[in-house]
């Protein structure tokens, strides 16, 4: 038996196996043989030998000890972890979208091709872009895209020597690491007391080196930052490009555009603001935009829209629009991935769209707004509250404090909300705020689920006053129990090896 | 926090004690109880020339990835080989078997830029 079986009571599925205990239903001997090079056949593969019941009985378990948003609150901040609504999967199950063969021509993809297009013309509206390329597979993917936009750009400009990206210290680990992925060199920039970027650290770094200046607007501290045009004026005006974070859009939605405060280039993680599930890390679906002066850089290949002979402007677009996947784009940094994407992820995040309408997304995003303040003014007086003020969508809470009375950290603080039935905050992020819990609750949920999770946040802090011990010994209720991290980060046992205990 | 008065100290949190123009290098007791249990330490190379302030390694812990820096220029004479089996000496013992690496000092009077032990204690305070 595994480490795993005994403290969990969950064996691997190789544990499970005995030999010749499979099913036969296929005898795929011979079938192999015969679309197979013999050179190509191996029979040393030790695959577990399970019977088709052992196999249900092993994942049906496994679903059940599993944490989803399905399961209960799931308040990880900056990952929007919101309802999935189950109509979005219908749609995505549809036969014409899901048995649709990627190389399939367009003339038989009309349907395909037209969720595309209308989400990209959605997402260019809601966000004030002129156009978007829904490519790239999740958002630290479409960072790369647009960086890759923005060096093309300064390469056709004769602009080489702008090679410096600047990159705020709250913003999310994937923008430096795009940008230095992408060979920039990365200026990092201080916030100033009120947790917004500094106007003035900008224009100190600002100069003819200067490629571009990544924002997430709100910030990872869930505070919008106010000075935003004065910085994309001074970023325009030394020749540089804006790029904004998409990671906190569910603030804003039909609320405020990145266009509209200057970005040149953005991008979406429509898994995370247009409701498609992605705990566990995936898959994503990272839709980049531009402004009108980039849209020839985009991704290959872009769908567009061509007015039929017999179109009339009174009838829908299907009647009277042809859609075409457009790859003679030569100026464009390429394809960022195969086919279309995820694909389903469009149908999802257009069937969301439509769902709720223009003044449904502004609702959601003031919801959103309103459930992060209504968590955050009832745990003030327990944790600190480093920017106390209106948040947007999400804020931070230090243990700092109760750390320092009780030696409480905020990673206990997490194991025990796992006892009381909640997912962890994000910890330990952002990097400027000690003991930090970054909690986003989203506006699917309703005020009794913040006041059970505002009860435990509280009582949690009450009982590591009186009894810490409890707290760091937690949780005891999960089905595995306070894991030794600093064993798995040194020695990590990541995969199962034959014979091995 | 434990802050010994015979070192000197830098804003990044790394400490170092000069015998002659040997300097060792560590980080502080505030930087490892702020990482968290740290789980990987890399290095300098012996015979690196480093230079006061820059980015010579990283530190990593359950919580984050961090940067090193050297407070004081000079070649790297000696890295702490204990690490590599048992960075948790770092926890343990920030001041003492945690040392990072050992320097051939360039220019002692770099340390002018360095902070005593009370004005570390002051940084560290709030």
């Amino acid at each position: 038996m595994s480490p795993l079986a005994s403290d969990s009571g969950v064996a691997l599925i190789f544990d499970e196996g005995q030999e010749g205990r499979a099913n036969r239903y296929v005898d795929a001997g011979a079938s192999l043989d015969a679309f197979l090079p013999k050179a190509l056949l191996r029979d040393d593969l030790p695959l577990p030998d399970n019977s088709e019941l052992d196999v249900v009985r092993h994942f049906t378990r496994l679903s059940q000890r599993t944490f989803g948003i399905d399961l209960g609150f799931y308040p990880l901040g900056s990952c929007t972890m919101k309802y999935n609504p189950r109509i979005n999967d219908a749609m995505a199950n549809l036969p014409g979208f899901r048995d649709l063969h990627p190389y399939a021509p367009d003339e038989l993809s009309q349907g395909a091709l037209q969720v595309m297009y209308e989400l990209e013309r959605s997402l260019a509206s809601l966000f004030g872009m002129a156009a978007f390329s829904l490519n790239p597979s999740a958002g630290a993917h479409a960072e790369l895209a647009a960086l890759l936009i923005a060096k093309k750009y300064f390469k056709d400009r004769g602009e080489t020597h702008r090679d410096k990206v600047i990159v705020p210290d709250t913003a999310h680990g994937t923008n430096p690491a795009s940008a230095a992925m992408c060979g920039f060199k990365v200026i990092s920039i201080p916030s100033d007391a009120r947790g917004r970027v500094s106007v003035d650290e900008i224009k100190k770094v600002l100069g003819p080196d200067t490629a571009v200046c990544m924002m997430t607007n709100p910030n990872t501290l869930g505070l919008f930052e106010d000075h935003v045009h004065e910085i994309t004026a001074a970023v325009h005006a030394a020749g540089g490009l804006m790029y904004y974070d998409g990671a906190n859009a569910n603030a804003l939605m039909g609320n405020a555009r990145p266009g509209d405060m200057g970005f040149d280039l953005m991008h979406l993680n429509t898994h995370k603001t247009f409701t498609i599930p992605h705990g566990g890390g995936g898959a994503g679906h990272g839709p980049v935009g531009v402004a009108a002066h980039l849209i020839d850089y985009l991704p290959t290949p872009v769908v567009v829209a061509k007015q039929r002979s017999n179109g009339d402007a009174s009838t829908a677009p299907s009647d009277r629009l042809t859609f075409t996947l457009d790859f003679d784009r030569p100026k464009s940094i390429g394809p960022m991935r195969s086919f279309w994407s995820n694909f389903a992820h469009a149908v999802r995040a257009l069937a969301y769209i439509y769902a709720n309408g223009a003044e449904g997304l502004k609702k959601v995003s003031a919801l959103a707004v309103l459930n992060a303040n209504y968590i955050r003014v009832n745990v003030r007086d327990v944790l600190t509250t480093p920017y106390d003020e209106i948040c947007r969508h999400e804020f931070v809470a230090s243990a700092q404090e109760l750390k320092k009375e009780t030696g409480v950290r905020a990673l206990d603080i997490a194991k025990a909300l796992l006892d009381r039935g909640f997912m962890a905050p994000t910890m330990y992020f952002p990097l400027i705020v000690p003991e930090c819990l970054m909690i986003e609750p989203t506006e699917t949920e309703s005020k009794e689920t913040l006041d059970v999770f505002i009860a435990a946040l509280r009582e949690i802090v009450a009982t590591a006053k009186t009894d810490p011990q409890s707290i760091l010994d937690a949780p005891k209720n999960t089905v595995v129990g306070r894991v030794d991290e600093t064993r798995a980060a040194r020695h990590p046992d990541l995969r199962w090896h034959p014979g091995k205990p | 926090m434990a802050q010994p008065q015979d070192l000197l100290y830098s804003k990044e949190h790394e400490w170092v004690k000069l015998d002659g123009d040997v300097a060792t290098v560590g980080i502080t007791d505030y930087a490892q109880d702020s990482l968290g249990d740290i789980v990987y330490v890399e290095l300098p190379k012996v015979g690196a020339a480093i230079r006061q302030f820059g980015t010579i390694g990283v530190v990593e812990s359950v919580k984050a990835v961090s940067d090193l820096f050297t407070p004081i220029s000079g070649s790297v004479i000696e890295i702490n080989a204990g690490l590599e089996a048992d960075p948790a000496l770092v926890n343990r013992e920030p001041f003492a078997g945690g040392w990072l690496f050992k320097v051939k000092a360039s220019d002692t009077s770099e340390t002018a830029k360095l902070l005593n032990a009370d004005a570390y204690a002051e940084l560290t305070a709030g």
